[in-house]
């Protein structure tokens, strides 16, 4: 559990799912080793937006252009896009990829028992949206990106991957 | 001051193959002026038209995309100009249909209704070209040269209600149609 998460390991788990644009907006806990090195990474193309919904929205219209993107945010911005991804992505059956920071949750201690508020209720209110996600916090967790990203163009509905530790 | 229907009509004659992202009023009244597969109702939620459209403008370079935007939805998502401006697809045209009221949801006047240039707002956001129209003639000789030249573009309409059309959400978000445009984009 104290092994730390690569994001080197991310990104090539990302770019094996066939993701070639990212929608990002800054998130402390992933910003400095996964949105800066994407940024200047040639397999990706990064479009910053300014609110999380927007990029929500951007990651529909790539895939109904044919392509595969990762929406990278925060979970406080995945809070703020409740309307965006209950209509868009579960009724529009939209595949919207999130990997989500959950910044501020204790290593180690699940999101359900953090002190943290936010973090408590995000992963209940997927559930009850009928939402996949995922836990991505040890070295073993991040081979579940890859399988997420591709079940969710496969049944054409949303996952979030929830980053649990600050990626080196 | 400009009917909707009509400036969408003489969107419709000057139409190729563009990709037209609608909402709202516009979306229930384009499908009727220029049917087709190539248009894209399946925004959803209000203020996330631009957005779906900029999607689409990046994920095929090599198509013209045409998004139909309302006052009051731009408004929920102003952040989308920056967004756009700044990422700069060549192949983007935003339309706005600005009518000064939320149509849809009851004719309240929108905020800053009269007052709110949205083409300044575009302007300083970073658009390169940005247009105003009021009088359907301007519009109808405009058109043809501005649909060729390099975007993004934004062209704020100033419009009213004209003909009623049928309302009808069901077929703007329809995940039948939705892959039935993603089938024709795909082989366009």
């Amino acid at each position: 559990m104290d092994q730390p998460l690569s994001a080197g390991e991310i990104v090539r788990e990302v770019k094996r799912a066939g993701v070639r644009f990212v929608v990002a907006l800054p998130d402390r806990l992933t910003s400095e080793h996964l949105l800066k090195p994407l940024l200047s990474n040639p397999d990706f193309r990064v479009v910053q937006v300014c609110k999380e919904d927007e990029g929500l929205s951007i990651c529909s219209g790539l895939y109904a252009g044919g392509e595969r993107s990762l929406l990278l945010i925060q979970y406080t911005g995945l809070l703020d896009s409740m309307n965006a991804l209950s209509r868009i992505g579960v009724e529009g059956q939209n595949p919207v990829c999130m990997m989500v920071g959950l910044l501020g949750k204790e290593p180690g201690l699940p999101p359900a028992q953090s002190k943290r508020y936010g973090l408590r209720i995000v992963a209940p209110i997927l559930e009850v949206m009928g939402i996949e996600h995922h836990l991505i916090e040890s070295p073993l967790d991040v081979s579940k990106i890859a399988p997420a990203i591709e079940r969710a163009y496969a049944h054409s509905m949303p996952v979030a991957l929830f980053i649990g530790r600050e990626p080196r | 001051m400009m009917k909707r229907d009509e400036c969408l009509k003489v969107l419709a004659r000057h139409r190729k193959d563009e990709v037209v992202a609608a909402v709202w009023k516009a979306a229930h009244e384009w499908i009727h002026i220029s049917p087709g597969d190539l248009n894209y109702t399946f925004v959803g939620a209000m203020g996330q038209g631009a957005s779906h459209a900029l999607g689409l403008a990046l994920a095929r370079p090599d198509k013209r995309i045409i998004v139909l935007d309302g006052d009051g939805s731009l408004l929920m998502n102003l952040g989308c100009l920056v967004t756009i401006a700044n990422i700069a697809p060549r192949n983007f045209i935003h339309c706005l249909c600005e009518n000064g009221i939320y149509e849809t949801n009851g004719g309240v006047a929108i905020p800053g209704a009269g007052r709110v240039s949205f083409s300044g707002l575009a302007r300083e956001a970073g658009y390169p070209r940005v247009y105003e129209f009021s009088f359907l003639a301007d519009w109808e000789r405009d058109l043809g040269r501005i649909l060729n030249e390099d975007g993004p573009i934004f062209i704020d309409l100033k419009v009213e209600a004209g003909e009623d059309y049928p309302e009808n959400f069901r077929r703007l978000y329809s995940i039948e149609h939705r892959e039935a445009f993603r089938r024709a984009l795909k082989n366009a």
